[in-house]
């Protein structure tokens, strides 16, 4: 817990625009990364002594190799149109805090010394020195953007302050001041292989508990296997999905769908992790080696699928940028050996990467799996759709799949479903406000207040609708809601993974059933062949 | 030639000049920056042609601002569309000789005007009373929209009043700026300042916000197709680092390798 005292935001029946407080957020930021969490990084620890050309050097090469960066500095007109649209903002009343405002720390040092207009008029068009002041608002403002990109949806040129927040986070990173939480963690994923730091044994251990404790639950001999070389699938999971609660019994459920389907899957102890810290520092070649060891244990352990667990920047990573990365995609040109190494081996008759959601909702359409959903009948649930997945990402390959997916998984698994506003899910969805590394004690303040409007929304549903569960497919969100949810009065328990509920419904075979069931089954293939033959 | 003419042929040029030269410029600095990822923004288009409607869209309709605020779409879309309509009515100006007909059917865009001057004074109004647009305004925002109030003012004001100009001299002028037969232009003030400030707005169009418009059409969030899993992106600068193999896991961190 964050050491300040801070007034915890109350909830209003309806969000309203909040009057600017100026400098309310101002402060430290988080906790700075010293030597040992830097250097490994190839990061300086602390401030160089020749920042200030650095970050401006940094700042040249940045807008050289991101279009979006130099597109996106030129474009804004100022027109106000993002500024009541983060859930930071929202919660916290600091004008800082508004996409545009925010994004204008990075365009006015921008403006200053690389423009004509901000070289000889700074004034007139707002260009600012980089100095001292300026740097510290950088370190503390750029750490309260979750890089949701709600703002993006907004903007009518699209211009998206994750991707300025990502360049400012790099240049920072570049002159010393790097986030502890992020590079900390980072150092674990890019050593050990995942964000806990939990080595093969101690991993190997734990799915070897898990087994144990839910055969004694289930009576079925759900596995979750680690290092199967020849496996068909490789799930690749956040690695809060083996410790922390309520992700575990999303972890759970994982293993009783692929149980069920009866594929061959396995877990990588070297590729424990699918979380990407990298995106949150904004470094592609941080992001990339993070990315690169989830190849390599595919490679390894020659599997012909790679699949991604509940995690949100997770799948946002591995849906957009592991192609790139890595090459685990489709789709690679004919003389592509790096990428098509990969290709050749994967299966193109499934999206590679496939997400849990996908593969679940996919073989209930095919009547691969039977549900008790009374189950959760004490349940009343709702969706929150977590940034990353419903910004940047699509599920299912058809418009809108990454909203419609998760919502019939939700739907064939419990009988009581319901959306919370419109203009609070979907592409408009508001963060959990942990997102984009700023799930840190130290951040606490503006983690609650960021919290504010999704606790808003939930709280309408609640009371109209009764809804006492609130579903989501991200680590994160689960891990920030089990925090902030007791803050708003709510049950924190009533945060849970999506395959939590499929979990729950799921009617599994058990070892002898399984081979009448199977009996069964082709029997009634067969009276339907049969049957069809008949009729022809 | 009077020497009022003299300059003003000599600013047009050389406001013409800058405009190319810098719009040419900063086009091709966006055009050879790379985008080293897929980061469409939702709702996002699968398809190519999904990219462009979806591009058409915010073009002509202002999509997105439309779904984030009715106010600044609406004041947006009267001045936008106004000064739309207004400039291709100004084309016969610029044409020599005798009008094709078309120009008899496009007359009524002279009402425009006021489409344009009434956008941009409620942006302005806006400007001034939010005080969350207040907050993020700097002088040039306040001087860009003046300075287009006070040309679309003076324009309405020739137009609409008694104080017409000599269309015909303006005519002579514009259309021989085209084909360099250099004649007089009107001196009323209201014509000169509507003139001045044009070219002034023609030269600052590289180096200020007004960039937005080529901007748009190079915003990756809004031209990408979101197609990362079915088809390989990789930019030039990626490509070379993993061709060279620059990026290791090895390198710096992980003693496991």
């Amino acid at each position: 817990m964050a050491a300040k005292e801070f007034d915890i935001p109350e909830l209003p029946t309806y969000i309203e625009i909040p009057e600017l407080i100026p400098d309310v957020m101002k402060g430290e930021g988080p906790f700075k990364a010293i030597d040992e969490f830097q250097n490994p990084l190839g990061f300086p620890g602390g401030k160089v002594d020749n920042w200030k050309e650095v970050a401006i050097e940094k700042m040249g090469d940045l807008k050289s190799k991101y279009r979006s960066v130099q597109v996106f500095l030129d474009s804004c007109v100022k027109c106000g149109a993002c500024t009541d649209k983060c859930h930071y903002f929202l919660g916290s009343s600091d004008p800082k805090n508004m996409p545009v405002a925010r994004q204008d720390l990075f365009r006015s040092v921008y403006r200053r010394y690389f423009t004509f207009a901000g070289k000889h008029f700074p004034k007139l068009v707002g260009a600012k020195d980089l100095d001292d002041e300026m740097v510290d608002d950088w370190y503390n403002y750029f750490h309260q953007c979750s890089q949701c990109r709600r703002c993006s949806v907004f903007c009518p040129y699209g211009i998206d302050t994750a991707e300025i927040s990502m360049a400012a986070r790099e240049v920072l990173d570049t002159i010393g001041l790097g986030q502890k939480y992020c590079n900390q963690i980072l150092g674990k994923a890019l050593t050990i292989g995942n964000n806990l730091g939990l080595p093969e044994p101690a991993l190997r251990d734990t799915l070897l508990d898990l087994e144990e404790e839910v055969e004694e639950d289930f009576g079925a001999p759900v596995k979750f296997p680690l290092d199967i070389k020849g496996s068909e699938i490789l799930l690749i999971t956040p690695s809060a999905d083996f410790f922390a609660e309520p992700h575990i019994d999303g972890l759970i459920g994982y293993g009783k769908v692929f149980y069920q389907d009866g594929v061959s899957w396995t877990l990588s102890s070297y590729a424990s992790e699918g979380a990407n810290f990298g995106m949150f520092i904004g470094s592609y070649d941080i992001m990339r080696k993070a990315a690169l060891r989830i190849r390599k244990a595919a490679l390894d352990l020659e599997v012909s699928r790679v699949m991604v667990g509940e995690c949100g920047h997770a799948w946002r990573v591995a849906y957009s940028f592991w192609n790139t990365l890595s090459g685990v995609g489709a789709g690679a040109q004919s003389g592509d050996e790096y990428a098509l190494k990969l290709q050749n081996q994967l299966d193109d008759r499934y999206p590679q990467p496939q997400h849990i959601i996908e593969y679940t909702y996919d073989l209930i359409q095919r009547g691969k799996l039977n549900f008790d959903k009374s189950e959760n009948d004490e349940r009343t649930v709702t969706f929150h759709d977590s940034c990353n997945v419903a910004r940047a990402t699509n599920m299912g390959g058809i418009e809108g799949g990454q909203f419609i997916l998760p919502r019939e998984v939700i739907k064939a698994v419990c009988n009581n479903y319901v959306d919370m506003e419109r203009s609070t899910i979907k592409e408009a969805t508001f963060c959990c406000g942990g997102g984009g590394g700023l799930l840190t004690d130290d951040l606490m303040e503006i983690r609650i207040k960021g919290a504010m409007p999704r606790m808003q929304a939930l709280k309408q549903v609640e009371t109209n609708e009764g809804v006492n569960t609130l579903a989501a497919i991200c680590a994160i969100c689960k891990s920030q809601f089990s925090k902030v949810l007791p803050k708003f009065d709510f049950d924190p328990y009533m945060i849970v993974s999506v395959h939590q509920l499929v979990s729950a419904a799921i009617i599994l075979d058990k070892p002898q059933e399984a081979i009448q069931m199977s009996e069964s089954q082709t029997e009634a293939t067969d009276a339907v062949e049969a049957k069809e033959a008949e009729t022809e | 030639m009077s020497l009022i003419s003299i300059i003003f042929t000599a600013l047009f040029y050389i406001s013409l000049f800058i405009f190319i030269v810098g719009m040419g410029r900063k086009i091709r600095q966006f055009w050879i920056t790379p985008v080293p990822l897929k980061i469409p923004i939702a709702p996002t288009p699968l398809t190519q042609t999904g990219a462009i409607f979806k591009m058409i869209r915010e073009v002509t309709l202002f999509e997105s601002l439309f779904r984030s605020n009715k106010w600044i779409w609406l004041f947006g879309f009267l001045f936008h569309f106004g000064l739309l309509l207004v400039l291709v009515r100004h084309l016969r100006y610029f044409i020599p000789g005798d009008l094709p007909e078309i120009f008899l059917l496009i007359q009524p865009f002279k009402y425009a005007a006021f489409a344009m001057i009434i956008g941009l004074a409620g942006l302005l109004v806006r400007r001034i009373f939010v005080p969350r647009i207040r907050y993020i305004s700097a002088p040039s925002d306040y001087l860009m929209l003046l300075m287009l109030i006070v040309i679309g003012v003076s324009g309405a004001i020739m137009t609409f009043t008694s104080n017409h100009t000599d269309v015909m001299m303006v005519k002579a002028f514009a259309s021989g700026l085209i084909v360099f037969d250099w004649t007089n232009l009107p001196t009323e003030i209201n014509f000169l300042l509507h003139l001045f400030l044009v070219l002034v707005l023609l030269a600052i169009f590289p180096i200020s916000k007004l960039l937005h418009v080529p901007g748009i059409f190079f915003s990756p969030t809004l031209n990408q197709v979101d197609n990362a899993r079915k088809k390989r992106h990789i930019s030039s600068w990626a490509l070379k680092q993993e061709k060279e193999n620059t990026v290791k896991l090895e390198q710096t961190i992980g003693k496991d390798e």
